[in-house]
């Protein structure tokens, strides 16, 4: 008996670690949003893109950080509990 | 857990693990590791780096020179542009960190070693330096005035204090983002490229593709080596032009 | 990691499952060497490294912009010295021009000269064949006369008459002028 609670706690454990993982898909919008307006707007105006360089990478790192939570998540729900 | 998979073997944790460097004995603070193994020849990297780089002092920079030079108006540059002038002195600060970051970052895409960056007892020592240094630095510039970086005077009045608690509350998840952005980065490259190794381990002949799969994706953690270095130490001069300059809010 | 350790069923490789990255226990280790390892980064960098390159820059700096004074009046010298060389190829030009214009003016004396002294030649000869000409006719007509006045006295003697020399003259005369 105890060994199917053991085996029903593992298969939750893997289906939460899966179901973690969707949360890079928000991510990978993000920054795709993020470095698809960067470049519609470069294209517009060449000139200034250089110096809004930083601010892509910033934005990209925070929208990256979201997903790089919900991948920390899935690792801790596969590996530490 | 993969010992129940049967013939497939991947434990893309195993490649963390921090064990003495000589000995079995117990792991005390002091006790050299694989760890302080890669720490000291990231030391050792950019220490020989920045001394052969800086050695020959000549107008016409040679290859080693151009490196150190390249890296020093580099960080220069950010830091210049996004701090400010004021931000100017704490120009060796990110320059120790964007060197140590980047070295360690890259070192670890070595087959074989170790990240140090990948752990984030390492990423949360840096984060929380450059948590501490800026809110040290905010209140010993500003006094009490660092605090109305909080109460954002352009919103509306009844608004102000949620806006305040949010403010608040961002600031001190900055370290954890901080800290979990470079470590969780570094981990997740290195994990991926372990379990595509663990799949090219029993797929036969048919393991081309993984073998493939871990060029392209070796080529994206070269990138993301950078980048994560470079996001790490402007989000520090972010930070810090909080402390240093006008307020932004 | 309750459920890790069950599965793994030894307590002793609890550690070595699991995230390394959440292993308190090497925590104090990595912060004491991560610190020790900074620290001698940051001394190398500025004791040593960054003041050298800040010089370096510095130098290249100032050499950079003490080359481009130089340049700057290297360029301005050779503007002067184009300058100058225009100015000498214009007045090279004039000057060709002025002895291109004598020159011309020259040769058209000489050539006027020898146009009329042939005019003058050619006249002169012109005249001299005129006068040659009159000559020739004059000699003819009287030869024309003396022809004529014999062929009339042997005529008239032949006819039976007496030849009258002043008449004939006369008659001779006449007709040669009529």
């Amino acid at each position: 008996m105890t060994g199917d609670l053991i085996q029903f706690a593992l298969m939750g454990k893997y289906i939460g670690a899966g179901l973690a993982t969707i949360g890079l898909g928000g991510a990978g919008i993000g920054v795709g949003t993020i470095a698809g307006n960067f470049l519609s707007g470069a294209l517009r105006n060449p000139s200034a893109a250089p110096g809004q360089m930083a601010n892509l990478f910033v934005g990209i790192a925070f929208a990256e950080a979201l997903g790089i939570f919900s991948f920390l998540i899935a690792l801790l729900l596969m590996f530490a509990v | 857990m993969a010992d129940e998979a049967g013939g497939l073997v991947i434990d893309p944790m195993h490649q963390f693990q921090i064990h003495p460097l000589f000995g079995e004995g117990p792991l005390m603070w002091y006790t050299p590791t694989n760890q302080t193994l890669w720490l000291g020849i990231t030391v050792v990297v950019i220490s020989l780096l920045m001394l052969i780089g800086s050695a020959p002092r000549k107008v016409i920079p040679g290859r080693t020179q151009s490196i150190a030079e390249l890296l020093y108006s580099f960080i220069h540059d950010m830091v210049e542009e996004v701090t400010g002038h004021e931000g100017a002195k704490f120009f060796p600060y990110l320059m120790v960190l964007f060197t140590f970051i980047v070295t360690s970052n890259l070192l670890g895409l070595l087959p074989g070693s170790f990240s140090p960056t990948s752990h984030i007892a390492v990423t949360a020592v840096l984060a929380v330096m450059v948590f501490l240094t800026v809110t040290l630095v905010g209140f010993y510039k500003k006094g009490i005035g660092f605090l109305g970086m909080f109460w954002v005077s352009s919103a509306p009045l009844p608004l102000r204090p949620i806006l305040a608690l949010i403010e608040l509350i961002s600031y001190f998840v900055r370290p954890l983002s901080h800290s979990i952005r470079l470590g969780g980065n570094i981990m997740a490259g290195h994990a991926v490229i372990k379990v595509f190794a663990g799949f090219a381990g029993v797929m036969g002949i048919a393991s081309v593709v993984p073998i493939a799969a871990i060029a392209a994706i070796y080529g994206l953690e070269l990138l993301v080596a950078v980048v994560q270095a470079y996001v790490f130490t402007i989000l520090t001069c972010v930070y810090l032009r909080d402390a240093v300059g006008e307020a932004h809010h | 990691m309750s459920t890790t350790e069950t599965v793994a069923g030894a307590a002793g490789e609890a550690s070595e499952k699991g995230m390394p990255q959440l292993n308190f226990a090497t925590w104090p280790n990595q912060v004491f060497w991560l610190l020790v390892a900074l620290v001698i980064i940051y001394i190398v960098m500025t004791k040593i490294a960054m003041p050298r390159i800040a010089a370096v820059l510095a130098e290249r700096k100032g050499r950079i912009g003490g080359d481009l004074a130089a340049a700057e009046e290297l360029k301005s010298k050779a503007k002067a010295a184009e300058a100058a060389y225009n100015l000498a190829l214009e007045q090279a030009r004039l000057e060709a021009a002025k002895i291109i214009a004598a020159t011309k003016a020259e040769i058209q004396k000489d050539l006027n000269a020898a146009m009329a002294d042939a005019d003058a030649q050619i006249s002169a000869k012109a005249a001299e064949s005129e006068k040659r000409i009159a000559e020739i006719r004059a000699g003819a007509v009287q030869a024309v006369a003396e022809v004529a006045r014999e062929t009339a006295g042997a005529l008239v003697t032949a006819l039976g008459g007496t030849a009258d020399d002043k008449a004939i003259e006369a008659a001779v005369a006449a007709r040669l002028k009529g």
